[in-house]
């Protein structure tokens, strides 16, 4: 999101010379859409208590753009790691390779919105299509921004070695992605794969 | 030292003022004297707090204004005073507390014995149900609300054949005996709220609530709204006429039950011989026409209904139309055939049998100078 | 830490650059409050009509029903959200956070200023929603579905879209500001700036940050999926429904989920109000009765233990809304026990004026005029809490003298104080005294007079959100007279406060020049090089800060304070006082 973007812009930026703030900045940034993701999927769980509660299909699709996120996000490590170790072609190709499938996924993503409303499943079939299409497109609006910050990420690594900055942005990105993809798992888990009887028994004895 | 004198004469008059109102709680007329305890309890403590602290203010305005050569002092900090306020805050919540859970768990528990109605609620009336000779209600659904059905009632649920309906805005109940009320709403939330009663609830559209009380005293109380549901809101009025039990026996028997087809929404309390334009008056309140249409020129929701009869109306398409029986029969059967120029189209349609109709008619040609050349009938 | 030195600054020259498009935490502070305070007068002249057609119901004919509705409505959202979250927030927090723990800006100075442009947009799309067809919404702030977006509310085809979209801007600003704000308090204090030495002004504004972030994201879900429900035709909040005759398409939403979520972040919001004004007014008492603040541990632990607790109470808003009726044991006790650490806020407040030596300055009037208010608003809360008294009340005046009192007139009662006392920072002069003064008595009393028999009504039972009274019976026909004399006194509140904007004017042209500490304060805004403070606030060095902000009448002191940044000997909390004994000996 935007907000990322610029902190994450700013926290490079030369003329604060605070690169340190960065850090804590996206902590708390992914500690506030946690709470935001968690807000939404209590309504979620609540909802899913009532009678008429019917689960979306899992479609193949699924599968696929998990994995795609999942590959988006190690190819982000492995720029991180590169990166350390100095080896800015490294870190250059896993910037590239992650943004790329995260943008993959993004269009899968809107595949299978198209699937599922070809199936009937369209946004106000039902209460767990309409959660779906917030919940994920929720989602895929936080890393959209992400790409956005990746975008400038790629502009300050374009240049002469692996500085502290570029590193820094690349870190950062890294860390971003991981978040979204711990928040996608999470997201998965609980629209496809873990059947609603065993959330609800979870969350009522909680 | 002015800011001293305010404080200390903002608390007298604060006193004076509690004790001179002539605003204060409507005589209880149910079994909740608990709840106003529970608030004197609370009045009581918090109007110490307040006089303290306020006094205690203008005290130190007073004593430690600056002059000259004086300086503050510089105390340490003191641990021991803090911990002696907290506690005694402390002491004085668990009193306000304490009382107000009791009285609480018992509102949250009707009695086994209580005498069960529904009260359901729509946009910008009240309308109610007993259960009959089965003593259950018959189940309701929203898909089965129509003109000829307003509560919804499932129709082939033999519960609800015998379950009396009352389609008007006054309800009756016995005095002394704990009463279950049933809450629905077929649209917005509303709130069923009678003052004098203390006890009240939600109306929550898609689910059943309830609250329960005792009435203790004879006599004809308001039900307002009290949760804001839409332009109509302050104007969504009912009553609850409190009456010995025999009395209440002999009202609910003159009701008409869900399977008689032939649904009878006299007006309340019009007896039989008064004029025409009288009855139309009280089926305009009972029937909730006065939450959007006023008598006396000043805007609301709808038109109002002074000058209305004979006048030429604009309507939304820009053509003109003259008010005259046959237009009121329409507007008020099928509100959206013709929009009046300036309002939404917000009206439900009302099912009213002739007499009402014209009776309702009459009522209006009343508020009105104007006259209609050729008297058609509705 | 921030900055090695104040080059790196490099001072904007434009007009354009310096007082538009600024990145300067000064410039942003004073433009969140400028927009603040004139959306502020739009909510001020809502409800001043509002009072009209309660004092004197159908005597204004342009007052109908549907206007009623819209003017409670916005007036209630503007002065919650609009006005007093970002004046606090993004007014007061810009300007003091960074002057206060001795930075040189923001650490993320672009940030702040979108956060402020961002804020922008969402009052500007606030106030589009007077001009599209069907007017803003009249749905009550609150919002509350399926009311807000069905036909019978005004507003009800478009007002609502735009009320929706813009709180969801907002809350992005809020977070982009949110975020900064956090950050700067957490990575940019100056050398020797503890947290436990920092302001409670600080201290107030820092906690109801992180509330901010986490109460904001409630209301964003609610508004997205109140939204869809309007919008996409999902069912989130909205059960079967047959409106106005018809069977409408909705099925199987939950209501109450929406008054959940809603009240998640409606409550704390009361205390992202508050716990700035009990910060700022800490400091007023302080300041202006020239002794330390009484407690300032248990002041920080009792911010701290409300706004953690401001998170458990939100369903006492709703003891009457249908929600499991157990629920209201848990939420009275709570909200009562989040008394205790209010009372000890206050009960620091007038002790600290105990031998002390005071100043009833301007700024001071106001902090006095507010422990006043606050202790009604609060008290009555503990009726409105305490789950079986706030049965008869609910929704009737009672809670509205309630909320008024406790988070309307007194955190505005702080704004005004807090303005009167750093204006001369922010422009170098003194505001005018005697129109000071005049707007305070107005305003105080005023406010007493308009809300304190509205409790009364309450207790009588008079409904809120009505747009007229007539025929019913069990109210008395002196309820009216006393609505018109409530009128009135809102009527001449309402106007005075045309004096502190010709005061707000006047002053920042002609007003006494200041110097650079005319309250002869503690803290580091006030030992800023220039006055107003310049490009990076500090000149060449930062400073370093020795002691706590309270040392105000130290016994053998020459002066009656000593400046945070001052390196004397003596003086500091009594932490630093055993520290200082333990070295002696």
């Amino acid at each position: 999101m935007s907000v990322a973007q610029s902190a994450r812009h700013d926290a490079g930026g030369a003329r604060d010379g605070m690169p340190s703030a960065g850090k804590p900045a996206l902590w708390v940034f992914m500690g506030v859409v946690t709470v935001l993701f968690a807000q939404f999927l209590h309504a979620y769980i609540v909802r899913m208590g009532y009678a008429d509660w019917q689960r979306l299909p899992t479609l193949p699709t699924v599968w696929l753009n998990t994995a795609l996120l999942l590959l988006s996000s190690a190819a982000l490590q492995w720029a991180q790691v590169a990166g350390r170790h100095g080896r800015r072609a490294g870190m250059r190709a896993g910037l590239f390779l992650g943004g790329a499938l995260a943008l993959a996924f993004l269009a899968g993503q809107l595949w299978l919105w198209r699937q599922l409303t070809a199936l009937d499943y369209a946004i106000a079939s039902g209460p767990a299509s309409s959660f779906f299409y917030l919940l994920s497109g929720l989602h895929g609006v936080h890393l959209a921004g992400g790409l956005v910050a990746w975008g400038m990420t790629i502009r300050r690594v374009g240049h002469n070695g692996v500085t502290a900055d570029g590193l820094l942005a690349v870190e950062l990105c890294a860390r971003y992605w991981h978040f979204l993809l711990a928040l996608w798992l999470v997201l998965f888990g609980l629209l496809f794969i873990v059947p609603p009887a065993t959330i609800l028994a979870i969350c009522s004895s909680a | 030292m002015a800011l001293a004198i305010v404080l200390m004469a903002l608390v007298a008059a604060a006193v004076l003022f509690h004790f001179l109102s002539p605003w204060w709680l409507t005589p209880l007329a149910s079994n909740w004297g608990q709840i106003d305890t529970t608030l004197m309890i609370t009045l009581a403590i918090t109007g110490a707090f307040f006089i303290a602290i306020n006094l205690f203010v203008a005290y130190c305005l007073i004593r430690f204004r600056q002059r000259d050569g004086h300086r503050a002092a510089h105390d340490p900090e003191n641990k021991k005073l803090e911990g002696w306020l907290t506690g005694l805050t402390a002491v004085g919540i668990v009193a306000m507390l304490a009382p107000g859970l009791f009285v609480y768990a018992a509102y949250i528990d009707p009695p086994a014995d209580s005498l069960v109605f529904e009260a359901v609620g729509q946009q910008w009336q009240w309308r109610f149900r007993f259960p009959g000779r089965d003593g259950r209600l018959g189940v309701t659904d929203s898909r089965f609300v129509s003109a000829e059905n307003p509560l919804g009632l499932a129709p082939n649920d033999p519960h609800g054949q015998d379950d009396v309906l009352i389609l008007n805005s006054e309800v009756h109940l016995p005095v002394g005996k704990p009463i279950k009320v049933l809450l629905r709403s077929q649209d917005v939330l509303h709130d069923f709220y009678v003052p004098p009663f203390r006890a009240r609830m939600n109306l929550v559209p898609g689910m059943v609530t309830h609250f329960w009380f005792t009435p203790t005293r004879t006599g004809r109380f308001e039900i307002l709204c009290a949760q804001l549901c839409g332009v109509g809101h302050f104007n969504m009025r009912g009553y609850v006429v409190v009456e010995e039990p025999a009395a209440f026996q002999a009202w609910l028997g003159r009701q008409s039950t869900f399977s008689h087809a032939e649904v009878k929404t006299a007006a309340p309390n019009a007896p039989a011989g008064t004029d025409l334009a009288a009855q139309g008056k009280l089926l305009a309140q009972s029937r909730g026409c006065v939450a959007c249409h006023s008598d006396d020129g000043s805007a609301r929701v709808g038109p109002s209904w002074k000058g209305l009869y004979g006048k030429t109306e604009t309507l939304a398409d820009g053509s003109t139309v003259l008010v005259d029986p046959a237009y009121l029969a329409e507007s008020i059967r099928t509100p959206n055939a013709k929009i009046v120029h300036g309002y939404p189209a917000i009206m439900p349609p009302f099912s009213l049998s002739d007499p009402e109709l014209a009776a309702l008619i009459a009522y209006m040609r009343t508020l009105s100078d104007k006259t209609v050349a050729q008297a058609g009938t509705p | 830490m921030a900055y090695s030195s104040a080059e790196q600054h490099h001072e904007p020259h434009s007009f354009w650059t310096r007082y538009v498009w600024s990145q300067d935490h000064k410039v942003i502070a004073v433009q969140y409050t400028l927009t603040a305070i004139a959306v502020g007068l739009v909510a001020l002249v809502l409800s001043n009509l509002m009072r009209l057609q309660l004092g004197f119901p159908g005597r204004f004919a342009f007052i109908d029903a549907n206007h009623y509705y819209q003017y409670v409505t916005l007036h209630g959202m503007i002065m919650v959200v609009y006005l007093l979250t970002a004046l606090f927030l993004g007014g007061f927090g810009n300007y003091l956070i960074p002057l206060m723990v001795g930075a040189r800006d923001m650490v993320f100075p672009l940030l702040n200023m979108l956060s402020y442009w961002v804020y922008l947009l969402a009052v500007l799309v606030l106030m589009a929603s007077f001009f599209v067809p069907g007017g803003p919404t009249g749905a009550g702030w609150t919002l509350y579905p399926p009311q807000s977006i069905l036909p019978g509310t005004p507003g009800s085809d478009w007002g609502i879209i735009l009320m929706l979209v813009s709180l969801l801007i907002f809350i992005v600003a809020a977070t982009m500001g949110g975020l900064n704000y956090v950050i700067t308090v957490l990575q940019a204090r100056t050398r020797g700036m503890t947290l436990m030495r920092m302001p409670l002004t600080v201290w107030g504004i820092f906690v109801a940050t992180i509330m901010a972030l986490l109460a904001f994201p409630s209301l964003f879900v609610s508004g997205v999926m109140l939204l869809f429900d309007k919008t996409l035709g999902t069912s989130f909040f909205m059960p079967a429904i047959v409106s106005m005759g018809q069977a409408l398409s909705y099925k199987g939403g939950s209501p109450i989920l929406f008054q959940h979520l809603f009240w998640f972040f409606g409550h704390p919001e009361v205390y992202i109000v508050a716990l700035p004004a009990f910060g700022i007014v800490s400091d007023l008492i302080s300041t202006h009765s020239r002794k330390k603040i009484f407690g300032y541990h248990m002041m920080v632990w009792a911010i701290v233990a409300i706004g953690a607790l401001s998170f458990v109470v939100w369903a006492h808003h709703m003891f009457v809304s249908g929600m499991n009726p157990y629920f209201g044991f848990f939420f009275a006790t709570t909200t009562l026990i989040i008394a205790v650490p209010t009372a000890i806020k206050v009960y620091n407040w007038v002790l600290t004026l105990w031998n002390s030596s005071i100043h009833l300055s301007v700024p001071m009037l106001f902090a006095i005029g507010f422990i006043s208010t606050f202790l009604i608003g609060g008290l009555t809360g503990l009726f409105l809490g305490n789950v079986s008294v706030d049965i008869p009340l609910s929704n009737t005046y009672f809670v509205v003298a309630h909320f008024h009192m406790v988070m309307g007139v007194s955190p505005i009662l702080v704004i005004f104080g807090g303005i009167y006392h750093w204006f001369p920072k922010v422009t170098g002069r003194l505001m005018n005294d005697t129109l000071g003064k005049l707007h305070f008595w107005v305003t105080f009393l005023g406010t007493y007079a308009i809300y304190f028999p509205m409790h009364y009504l309450g207790i009588l039972g008079m409904p809120r959100r009505y747009y007229a009274y007539d025929n019913y019976a069990f109210i008395p026909a002196s309820a009216q007279q006393l609505n018109a004399f409530i009128t009135v006194a809102a009527l001449i509140v309402g106007v005075t406060q045309l004096v502190f904007l010709y005061n707000l004017v006047h002053s920042t042209f002609r007003g006494r020049p200041a110097g650079s500490n005319p309250w002869r304060a503690t803290t580091l805004e006030w030992q800023t090089p220039d006055t107003p403070p310049g490009h990076g606030n500090w000149g060449a060095e930062q400073p370093e800060v020795h002691r706590w902000a309270y040392d105000y009448s130290v016994p053998g002191m020459a002066q009656d304070f000593v400046p945070q940044n001052s390196a004397v000997a003596g003086g500091g909390d009594d932490h630093d006082q055993k520290a200082a004994g333990r070295k002696k000996t």
